[in-house]
This record gives C-alpha cells, structure tokens and sequence, in this order.
C-alpha cells in the first residue's frame, strides 16, 4: 500500500505551516461550514467565474468547485520552489532563443534533433526572428506535484497560455472576504499584484518601434470560449483592453485596433488564441478568429505577441524529458525542480518497460492535455488497461510513461467532514525583461476519494494557496 | 472604448427596452381582448403583431392568432428575436462579454433576469398568468435601467446605453401609436367614438402612461391630446421628443468628450427641430400615419449613422 | 539568360470590401543562380507594410490597402540574368533545418498509391539518383492536363487522377521523397518558355529536395528537369499554399474574383499567358 505525504499532519502532528488552521478546522460547527460553502458559491457565480468543460457539453455557467481549506507553504517552502520554478522557465526560454536561432544544444547532441526540429509546435515562420527582448515565453505555468517534506516534481511545464491564474485571484479574494480572521491570525503573502506585474511584464516586452507608453490588449478567441471568463477578468485586472481579431486590424507596419474614437495603434499583443490561429496570411487560411497580416507586422518588429509564436516546442511533452538537460546546457546549474522519470513509448526499450508494467504506470498523450487521453494504470479495470494497450501499440510515438506518483495530500472539506485529499500545484513565472514570480499559485485539488486526477474536467476542484511570510 | 464593447452595450439597451415593449404590447392586447369587438380579436391581434414587427413570423409558425399562442411567441419564443425570452437572453449574453464595462450591480441585475427567465420557461404554463408575466418583466427591465442611472460611471459607455435605450423606445412609441392609428382605426366615422376611447385608453396604459396623461391634460380623452402627448410633450417619458432629445443629449456628450462631431449629431439634431416646431394640427394635416412612417425612416437612418458614425469600428 | 518578368494579379470584389491585406513572396530569390537587375512590384493605392527575410530565406513584404475598395492590381516587373546550376541552389542563405521540411501537410501526405510510387527511387546509387528516379516516376504517372485539378487538389487525389498541372507535380514529388526520409519543399516562381513552347505554365512550380552534399536541388517533374536558366525562384513552403507568392484576404462580404497575366520574356522572343 502506497503511503501519501499528508501536508498537515506528519505521524499525527501538526505541521508548522499548518498550526493556526488545527483550530479553526475544529471550530467550525457543520452548519457554519455549509453556510459558507454556500456563501463562497453564490460569489463566485455573481462574479460571474464559471468553467465550461471541453467536449462534455451541459451547463456552461457550470462553476468549478472551491475547497475552503487553504493549501499553505512556509516562507522557506516557497523559497526554494521559486529558486527552482524561475531556474526551468530561464532554461525554457533560452532553449526556444537557440532553437530558433543557432540550435546549439542540438548540435551538441544533447537533445536529438528529431524532437525539435520535426515538432509540430516547431514554427518555420519564426526561424531566425528574435522577438523583443529575446523572450519567448512569457507567462511559464509549471505543473509541480509533491510527493514528501522536500520532494518535489514537475509534471509538465506549460509554455503558451496556461489558464487558471484567475482561480489564483478569485480563490484569494473569496477566501479574505469570509475569513478575514484567519488572514489577522496567519501572516500569508499577497498575491494580488499579480495582475500588475503581468501588465508590466507584457509592457517591458514592447517592440523597438513603440515609443511612448506600449499598448497591451489581450486577444481573446471570443465569449464562447471556456476561458473567457479569465480573459475578461485579467485584462480588467490590468487595466488593458479585451479584444477579438475582429477589433484588430493591420495597417502599414502596424497593428490598430477599432475604437470609437478612431484607430489606436497596438504594442504588445497577449493572446489567449492558439499559434495555428493568429493569422490566416500564415497559418490556417480558414481561421477566423486571427488578425490577417499580424505575422508580418510581428516579424517586422511592429507588434509584440505574448507568448511569441512558436514557444510551444519547449512545453511539449517528449522535449519535457529534456528540461533538465536545457538547465545543465544553458545555465550551467544542476536542476533545482526535478522531472518525474518519463518512458518514451516511441523508444523500443522505453515501449517494452512500458508495456511490461502498464498496470503500475501513468501513461499521456504527447500532445495531450486536461485530463483526457490518459490511462492511469493503478486506477484502471484490467480492460481499459488492455484497451489502452492497443492504443499504444497504434502509435507509439504519441505515447510517454511515467510511474504513479504518490501526490501529496491536503485535509479538504467533503460531504463527510474533513478528508485529505491530492493535490498539485502551479504557480505562474513572469518572464519580461525581468523574471518576476508571486508568492501563490493555483492548488488543484482530486474530490474524489483516491483520485489522482486534479483537472477540473474530471472532478477537480480549487484551493486557495498559501505562502507565509518570514 | 473599443467600438464592439460600444456596440455591445447599445444593444443591451435596445433588448432590454425590446424586452419591456413586449410585455407592454402583451397587456394591450389581453385589455382589449377583454373588451366587445364588432371586428373579433383577431384583427386587434394582428395590429399588436405588426406593431412588434413579427406578424409573419407568427403566421408562419402558428398561423391563425390564438391568444395562448400570442403569449407563447410574444413571451417565450425563441424563434420570434422580438420576444422576452430572445430579448432578455441576447441582453445578457451582451452583458456577459462587456461584463468589465459594467458594475457588479449592472451585471447582477442582467444575471438575474436571466436565470430567472430560465426557472419560468421551466414552469409548467397553466401556473402562469399573463398579469404575472407582464409585471415580472417590467420589473426587471426597471431594475436593469435603475442600476445603470444608479451605479455607472459617466462615461462613453454609458452615453451608448443610453443612445440604446432612447433609439429603441422612440422607434416603439411610433410603431405603438401607428398601429392604434392606422390598423385599429381605418374608417374616420370612428374617431371620436366609446370604442376609439378605451382603445386609446388601454393604449395608454400599456405605456405606463394612463395616469400622467390625466395630470398633464384632464378631461376628455381626444386623438388630439394623445398625439401631443406621444409625440410632442417633452414631459412624456415615452415621447418622441423625449426619446429623440435623449438620443441628441448623449450623442453631443459623445461628440464632447471626442472632440469630434459625426454625421450621427446632425441627424439627431435635425430630428429634434422638427418636433420642437411642429404642433399637432400640421401632424393630423400631413396625417398621423404618413408623419409616424417617416419618423420611424428617420429612426431607422439616425441608427445607421450611429452605427457608422461609432459602433462599425470603421472610422478613421 | 536575362529574363524579363511581366506578372499582373487583379482581384476584384463583388461589392466593395472594407480593407484588404496581402502577404508577398514576390521577389527573387538571392543566390548564385540568379541576379536581379531591376524589380518593382506596385499595389494600386497600396500602403507598404513591414519587408524583411525570413529563415526560408524569403523576401516577405507586407501590403495592406484601405477600403472601400473593389478593385486591386498587384504589378510585378522586373529583369533578372539567370545561370544554369543544374538545380543546385548555391549560396542561398537561409536557417531553417532541412529536417523542418520532413513535416507531411494535408495535400502532401501519402496514400498507398504514392507510398507505392515512392518505391521507384528503391535500389538508387546514393540520394541524387533515388531524387531523380522519384522525379520521372512522378512525370510518368501524372500526366500534364489543365483544368482537371484545382487548387485544393491533393497529391493523393492528382495521383488517382493520373492527371494534374505543375503543382500537383511538385505535391506528389514532396510526398513521396519525405516518405523516403528526404526533406522536401515546394518552390513558386517563373519559367520561361522556349519559342517551341515546350515549357508549361509561365507562373510555375517545382519541389527541392535536400541532399547530404549538396543542399537544397531542384526538380521540376512537370518538364522532366532540374531549374536552370529559364526558371526564376521566388519562395518556398511546405506546399503550395506555404509557398504562395500572394497570400491575401479582403475584409467584407463582396466575392472575389481573381484574373493572372504572366509574360516571361527574354530579348526577341515573346511568351505570354492568360
């Protein structure tokens, strides 16, 4: 039987970070506690912050459950998990400046070219182009699980455009407005400025052509995305316009944008739409959502687009097994954050110990995400193991491995009173001129008893994420 | 602000207005059901349905004008744009895109009308009476309005909720007083007559504006003192004047604030002359009909310039 | 050779569209195997957007044209010398990684026939034969024939056909060399033909093939040739719409149509296209 780190309690005592919330876990009668599930549910849905889940249809003002008990790291924790978070989203990026530029980490051999340079997410359109600032990644979601007192592992690392940074917020905001007391008790790090140093970040990226104060707007594929919410909140937060590509246009060398009062000229462009469709002058034709021509205004140095086009080769999940390595190369330093020991199925030895030990191992889709297109073999009937061993066999090369990890738990409120329960972590690095990260991050916690799985597609839940001062 | 977020918030104003119409012309059209017909219901029906724009709409999916059928497509038809459902949902959804543009109230009272439409489109139907119906949207719209005027910044966007709001409400008020004219009234030995009262009555009514006429005009109830008081009295909330110089208010607001005047300000200004010099002597000369024709043509051309002028993204 | 270009796009729209933005690839190609002498290429009441070259090695330009509009002629002239260098493209700078170019895109990925077709290169003496070998057995099994393919013609589909212009040419070639393991790409540019009008189409095709040794080669399977001194190289893509030298899109409802004049030309002789 695999024993999990509980967070709280370690051999029946309370854990320092966790002291001040033993009695007020003990406190609280259940009738209080549902009042306030309650009350925390009737915010979030007056705020309007719902999730709509991809390919499940139903309700899309459905919320995304919030778990009132805190998640709480001690200054130190989160110390040296900064140390480590910043260290991988420095190294990720300096491997997209060399891949696009002169590949000397490929030369050298220590990352076959394969995986880079026949990569889907590899955009030839970019080759040779260093945007502003030589950033190319400029919001790093890093994925991190924790399996002891000092144990952590990353998961996967996401390049492009991680969501849920607006459960960060919200989870706080709600947390502070019906439990103000617990925040005069405990001494937690804000994290609301988060939303300012994103502007400031996305600002310093400005390409050398904007003089003056740049002009951020965020890039939204529309109000029938599943993440609008967040869009509409984060440039409300930043004080930054919320565009679609149809309030874009390019004109000359630049990118403008409609306004009542005319055109106003845009700088920095961060879009929550996907490479494929930004422009259809250079990538899909049949795509709406994009702004025809924004590629050459980018290319030219007119417009900065966050995150740069083509910063999805670092987040893939086969270049994944690689981080460490971009770490060593790069930056001369041993990995702070350790990667959790992944089999590529489309490497025959790695396929034979894969499909030996099915049962025990997690198996995802190379390009694969939120939750679906995965087997977790402990978890899993004898026959979904066996179909998704045909899968496999199918194509190998779409296939990695990892061995089940033993995630940590938090204590957590369900229908039974108060349960632990797994969780991960992911916490969102701003990377501009300078790197810059908050002391928060976005805990996603597994409802069901014995799950493994935190994506809210499936179950998961938030929490809000604690990080005590000194 | 971005000219679709313009955009967005002058059509929360027209649905919301839309919304409220509809219910006005439900209650019109069940008080004069309630009354004796030589021409039956149905010809009452049909000028209700054309003042709202959709007689085909409902002859085409329901055929012959039954009045559970009007309420259906009046208040839950998704198929009629016009109806309640349509009106406050599109209202909504508009809100929830510019949901940043708008107070947490603004937004509250949108939201709620919402999910409370949806509870009622799954009430069983012989648990909701008409009244019910009416009061409930009316409600709603006012509460929508009344956090706008109580909680939004003076701002652009708030002068294109109020462009919204007016545009729609005047293009109605014609429309409303057209029908009653024109459709309900065709021979002129009528005018005049008990039967012409009541309607002109219940015609107020529905406009909220039974009791405010009596206080501004007193005694009989004449064609004459309507038409001044829906078209010329600047007293009526439901006035053209009103709705027109409320369009010009906020579009010289707009033009103000940009330091730029559009085509959209000489229309609306070129509207208001004419209302303010005219009386209704040279109206019922040029006949009630033909003026209210041409008011709504020229509505319909002041929300085109606007649309050019703001709301296409197109200017330069 | 000193070849003369005469290229004029006109596009016109049904109704007049708001704005219009194009992306080019219009211009030749920098490398030993051609110098331009002169070159001009107008947009009627074009704006000039950003120019720059890209890891191709590319030259884009950026056009945008303020509307209403209906109607837009896109001019290129030029003259540029050309040499024989028997496909060879020498002295082209560019980043990109020939691997990039074993990427398959929809109208280049292979069925069975052509995963069949490709096995004519099976036995070659070294990579330069086996891309020849794969050139003719595309010019073999796709005969040249105007109007039975359109743009959106798949190599797959050209190869059923058994029919197919200069692009389906050039998709099946592509196909079937990266099956082989070849990087691959399809090249746009211009063709000059001779006075016995051997040569087809003045606006043409072709695909490069990477071999170990001596870069990037061009073979047109359309004529049955490697570039030589008739051919003018514009830009190159993973298939015929990564490539194309106009890349554009209108903003309004108005259809578009398009009508293409290109003259090559060179001293004394005339060849023109409709």
């Amino acid at each position: 039987m695999t024993t999990y780190f509980n967070e709280m309690y370690d051999n029946g005592a309370v854990r320092a970070p966790y002291a001040r919330l033993e009695d007020w876990m003990r406190q609280m009668p259940a009738e209080l506690r549902q009042m306030k599930q309650a009350e925390a549910e009737t915010l979030f849905r007056r705020i309007g912050i719902t999730f709509a889940v991809y390919g499940e249809g139903g309700d899309p003002d459905r919320l995304i459950p919030f778990d009132m008990f805190p998640r709480v790291f001690t200054a130190a924790e989160w110390t040296r998990l900064e140390r480590g978070i910043k260290q991988r989203a420095r190294a990720l990026n300096m491997f997209l400046a060399d891949v696009y530029g002169r590949g000397e980490i490929v030369k050298a051999g220590r990352i076959p070219a394969r995986l880079v340079y026949e990569n889907e997410a590899y955009e030839k359109a970019v080759v040779g182009f260093v945007p502003p600032k030589g950033v190319y990644s400029h919001i790093v979601g890093i994925d991190l699980v924790r399996t002891g007192p000092d144990e952590f592992f990353v998961l996967e690392d996401n390049c492009r455009t991680p969501s849920g940074v607006s459960y960060m917020l919200e989870n706080r905001e709600i947390m502070m407005r019906m439990f103000p007391d617990l925040f005069r008790e405990n001494r937690i790090q804000p994290v609301d400025s988060y939303s300012e140093r994103l502007r400031r970040t996305l600002a310093s990226v400005a390409p050398a052509k904007c003089t003056g104060e740049p002009r951020v707007v965020l890039l939204t594929p529309g109000h029938f995305n599943s993440a609008y919410y967040e869009h509409s909140f984060l440039a409300d937060l930043m004080g930054v316009e919320l565009v679609e590509g149809q309030d874009l246009f390019v004109e000359g060398e630049f990118v403008w944008m409609r306004t009542t009062e005319g055109p106003k000229k845009v700088d920095v462009i961060y879009r929550r739409i996907d490479d494929a469709f930004i422009d259809p002058l250079c990538f899909r034709p049949d795509s709406m959502l994009g702004v025809p021509g924004l590629m050459d205004v980018y290319r030219s140095g007119g417009v900065a687009i966050c995150s740069a086009p083509g910063a999805g080769v670092a987040d893939d999940k086969a270049v994944y097994t690689f981080v460490p390595e971009m770490v060593r190369f790069y930056l001369g330093e041993e990995p702070i954050l350790n990667n959790v020991p992944t089999w590529q199925c489309g490497k025959a030895d790695d396929l034979k110990y894969v499909l030996d030990n099915l049962p025990e191992l997690v198996v995802k889709e190379v390009h694969g995400s939120g939750g679906y297109g995965m087997l977790v073999g402990p978890k899993s009937t004898k026959a979904e193991v066996e179909a998704f061993r045909l899968k496999i066999l199918d194509d190998p090369d779409n296939y990695i491995a990892q061995p089940t990890l033993a995630l940590s738990t938090t204590p957590t409120f369900v229908a039974e009173g108060i349960a632990p329960r797994h969780v991960d972590l992911r916490p969102y690095c701003l990377v501009g001129e300078s790197i810059d990260l908050v002391p928060g991050a976005l805990t996603r916690v597994a409802l069901k008893d014995g799950s493994l799985v935190v994506n809210s597609s499936q179950g998961g839940g938030v929490k809000d994420t604690w990080v005590l001062a000194e | 602000m971005l000219s679709r977020t313009a955009d967005n918030l002058y059509w929360i104003a027209r649905y919301m207005e839309r919304a409220d119409i509809a219910a006005r012309l439900l209650e019109v059209g069940s008080r004069i059901t309630l009354m004796p017909s030589t021409h039956g219901y149905r010809n009452e029906w049909d000028s209700l349905l054309q003042s709202s724009g959709t007689a085909n709409g409902f002859s085409h999916k329901y055929g012959d004008p039954v009045q559970r059928n009007l309420e259906s497509w009046l208040f839950f038809d998704r198929d009629n744009p016009s109806s309640v459902a349509s009106c406050i949902t599109a209202a909504r959804e508009n809100g929830r895109i510019v949901r940043t543009a708008l107070t947490s109230q603004v937004w509250d009272a949108l939201n709620t009308a919402f999910q409370e439409l949806r509870q009622l489109e799954r009430t069983p139907r012989s648990e909701l009476e008409l009244s019910r119906l009416t009061e409930w949207v009316m409600r709603h719209t006012a509460m929508v309005r009344g956090a706008i005027d109580a909680t939004l910044l003076r701002n652009d966007g708030y002068n294109f909720l109020n462009i919204g709001y007016y545009l729609e409400r005047g293009d109605n008020t014609a429309r409303m007083l057209d029908v009653k004219y024109y459709v309900l009234l065709p021979r002129i030995e009528f005018v005049g007559s008990g039967l012409d009262n009541y309607q002109w009555t219940t015609l107020l009514r529905a406009m909220g504006a039974h009791r405010a006429f009596h206080w501004a005009y007193g005694g009989e109830v004449t064609a004459a003192k309507i038409a001044d008081f829906l078209i010329l009295n600047p007293q009526s909330p439901r006035s053209l004047i009103t709705c027109v110089s409320g369009v010009g208010n906020h579009l010289t607001r707009l033009a103000k604030a940009y330091g730029r005047t559009m085509p959209a300000q000489g229309k609306a200004t070129a509207m208001l002359n004419e209302l303010e010099t005219t009386n209704v002597e040279a109206i019922f000369d040029e006949g009630l009909h033909e003026f209210l024709s041409r008011f709504i043509r020229d509505s319909a051309e002041l929300g085109t310039a606007i649309h050019e002028s703001y709301l296409s993204g197109d200017l330069r | 050779m000193r070849l003369t270009v005469d290229h004029v796009t006109c596009y016109r729209y049904a109704a007049p569209v708001r704005g219009v933005v194009q992306s080019h690839r219009l211009t030749p190609s920098v490398f030993e195997g051609q110098t331009v002498l002169d070159w001009k290429v107008t947009v009627t009441d074009g704006l000039q957007g950003g120019s720059f070259r890209d890891g191709a090695g590319d030259r884009i330009s950026a056009w945008s044209v303020i509307g209403p509009v209906s109607e837009i002629l896109v001019q290129v002239t030029g003259t540029v010398d050309t040499r024989d260098l028997a496909g060879v493209l020498r002295g082209h700078r560019e980043t990109v990684r020939p691997e990039v170019y074993l990427r398959d895109t929809l109208p280049t990925r292979v069925d069975t026939a052509l995963i069949d077709l490709s096995e004519a290169a099976e036995g070659a003496d070294g990579p330069l034969e086996a891309a020849h070998r794969l050139s003719a057995a595309v010019a073999e099994a796709i005969a040249y024939r105007p109007g039975v393919t359109e743009a959106h013609t798949t190599a797959a589909e050209a190869l059923g056909l058994g029919e197919g212009v200069c692009q389906d040419h050039a998709h099946a070639l592509i196909a079937i060399a990266r099956h082989r393991g070849m990087p691959a790409r399809y090249v746009s540019g211009y063709l000059f033909a001779d006075a016995e009008g051997k040569a087809h189409e003045a606006a043409h095709a072709w695909a490069e093939i990477w071999l170990p040794g001596l870069g990037w080669v061009g073979f047109d399977p359309a004529n049955a040739c490697c570039p030589d001194e008739r051919y003018i190289r514009l830009s190159s893509g993973f298939d015929a719409q990564d490539a194309a030298p106009i890349r554009g899109i209108a903003r309004g409802p108005g259809a578009e149509t398009m009508a293409v004049r290109v003259a090559v030309c060179t001293q004394g002789q005339q060849q023109e296209q409709q």
